[in-house]
């Protein structure tokens, strides 16, 4: 589909964490002094009983989190992604993932969407870390439409999942009518030479890249993967049928995210893939999200280059 | 477990030979030529008796009940003193502790929630009180009476989590929650004042606002007491430091942390079996 307006996801999530609160009052929201950034203060302004702030302390809040769920609460943890998955790892790993609790990790601020912040506040190795847990379901919805598809599809999956948001207004890419089944590709626009694998902020950019490929006489697909895991082999090889080579891109290192995890789901029988994402590095502070997703190669014309080279 | 309408006394006696099994259930955890953490496992094997064969509402016939108070073996190695009082309490066949640490074992070497009666996955050290903040916070949400008891160890405390979770029980006003330190005074690698002090324990809880009690962890009558006046406070959380003797039961095992972890020979079993029986 063509671009729409901009949104902002984070506002999306706020609201769809708010109605899924309102509707389940075991559902309840945890923050660590972020809730304004993360939008979980939506439960704290109109369902305070539901919220409990954990002061900035990442590590126990994900283990209350964990008591939280052993006591049949279905807890969403929100910092911003770098304090969310990388903080607390090993809270995660033993306390979350290893007894398969019902916890979930928002991830907000994700990739470079905190721009000003710089490296600290910025996040590539999210997805990575995440999807190695055994147990752990990883989502990363493209727009201000998906994420409260993939919000309520958290909340409906009983065991651990890691949502990854961006901070940043973001074109709408989907539709409302739209399915959202977890492990289960869907095309965003259609193409035939090459398909270009796509989530979070690199979705918008994507389609860019395939008005870019039209141009050159390339036909171009762009597929939404927001779930990085699982992956159904049978749907992400059913979604790229018939295209020649893949272009993965995503704003997380090229080491451990989507095109890792798309090149490992079709190891058996591969097919020619670049990877376009942040090289393995660290971010930096800058005025805008513009320039730092330039900056990193994360752009429309990148996304073209590397379509044009593994064709 | 209803609580045995005995006198003091009695009660006590009763107590302290439910430790003694413990202590006979750790060593049959153990087994011969395995190593396994029987220094921490014997040093709160009284505690460990007290909260499941008297303060503890729990019954391996009703284990979902919303009600139930939670025990919390943060200082997860020791989970041998947990597998024991399970065993003993009708959680699985006493049979079961033979197999401890075995290939697909019901008992792993710390304790996961696929055991009958494990409330918590812990062993990565730090995490248990949190996790016990948690359940008294459902708890405290839900009307429930339900009651947490997290034993911790002392060399535990560098873990600057239980600090973070301390907090938050203050915070929160958890009257519902109990830590039981486990003051055996020695770690993996020597004694902890000589390794990493951690000095004045109950003066660090007290200043984050917990009310704190101070005991001998192998006296029954102390224990009793002490888990009484915490589970009756209000507004705050309570501390029982406990003094205690690392191996304790074990004659040759006690106050080093040789037994950290290590292993029984077969002579070695019998000689720890007439040490726990001559208690």
């Amino acid at each position: 589909m063509e671009k729409k307006q901009e949104k902002n996801p984070r506002t999306a999530y706020g609201l769809a964490l708010l109605e899924l609160a309102r509707s389940n009052p075991n559902v309840v929201a945890l923050d660590a002094d972020l809730c304004g950034s993360t939008q979980s203060v939506q439960i704290e302004n109109n369902l305070p009983a539901q919220f409990f702030e954990m002061g900035i302390g990442e590590a126990n809040m994900v283990s209350v989190a964990a008591g939280l769920a052993l006591c049949g609460k279905i807890p969403f943890v929100h910092s911003f992604a770098v304090f969310a998955a990388g903080r607390p790892f090993d809270q995660i790993r033993q306390g979350v993932c290893l007894p398969n609790l019902n916890v979930k990790i928002v991830g907000s601020s994700a990739g470079l969407s905190d721009f000003g912040d710089g490296a600290t506040h910025q996040c590539f190795e999210d997805m990575a870390i995440m999807r190695v847990l055994p147990h752990m379901t990883v989502l990363a919805p493209v727009d201000a439409v998906e994420v409260p598809k993939a919000a309520a599809a958290a909340a409906a999956i009983e065991g651990p999942v890691y949502i990854r948001l961006n901070r940043n207004d973001l074109p709408i890419v989907t539709e409302d009518a739209a399915p959202f089944e977890v492990g289960k590709p869907l095309v965003l626009a259609e193409g035939k030479d090459v398909a270009l694998c796509v989530n979070g902020v690199t979705a918008g950019i994507g389609l860019d890249a395939r008005k870019i490929l039209e141009n050159q006489g390339i036909s171009a697909r762009v597929v939404n993967f927001s779930t990085i895991k699982p992956l159904d082999e049978a749907a992400v090889r059913s979604v790229l049928s018939g295209a020649r080579a893949l272009v993965t891109a995503e704003e997380h290192s090229v080491i451990g995210g989507l095109g890792s995890a798309i090149m490992e789901c079709l190891s058996k029988k591969p097919m020619p893939t670049a990877r376009v994402g942040i090289a393995d590095r660290y971010g930096q502070s800058a005025h805008n999200y513009g320039q730092l997703l330039e900056h990193y190669g994360l752009t429309a014309e990148a996304i073209a280059k590397a379509a044009e080279e593994v064709l | 477990m209803s609580r045995p309408d005995k006198t003091n006394e009695e009660l006590l006696d009763s107590l302290r030979e439910k430790a003694r099994r413990v202590r006979l259930g750790i060593i049959d955890a153990l087994g011969i030529g395995n190593r396994g953490h029987v220094g921490g496992s014997m040093s709160c094997a009284d505690i460990v008796a007290a909260l499941y064969f008297y303060k503890m509402h729990h019954s391996p016939d009703n284990r979902g009940d919303p009600d139930r108070d939670r025990f919390i073996m943060s200082k997860g190695h020791s989970v041998l003193a947990q597998y024991a009082a399970l065993a003993e309490a009708g959680y699985f066949d006493k049979a079961v502790l033979g197999t401890t640490k075995s290939l697909g074992s019901l008992l792993q070497g710390h304790p996961e929630r696929t055991t009958p009666g494990v409330e918590a996955n812990t062993g990565s050290l730090g995490q248990g009180l949190s996790i016990g903040v948690g359940m008294a916070l459902a708890g405290k949400a839900d009307g429930r009476s339900c009651r947490v008891y997290v034993i911790v160890g002392d060399g535990e405390l560098a873990e600057g989590q239980v600090w973070e979770a301390a907090m938050a029980a203050n915070h929160y006003g958890l009257d519902n929650l109990t830590v039981i330190i486990d003051m055996n005074g020695i770690q993996a690698a020597g004694r902890t004042r000589d390794r990493y002090s951690i000095q004045n324990i109950p003066g660090r809880f007290a200043a984050f606002g917990w009310k704190t009690f101070e005991i001998d962890g192998h006296d029954m009558a102390d224990i009793v007491k002490a888990l009484d006046m915490a589970s009756a406070l209000k507004g705050c959380p309570g501390a029982i430091a406990a003094r205690t003797v690392k191996g304790k039961g074990i004659a040759f095992a006690e106050n080093t942390h040789a037994y950290h972890n290590n292993l029984l020979t077969a002579e070695e079993r019998e000689k720890a079996i007439a040490s726990v029986m001559a208690i």
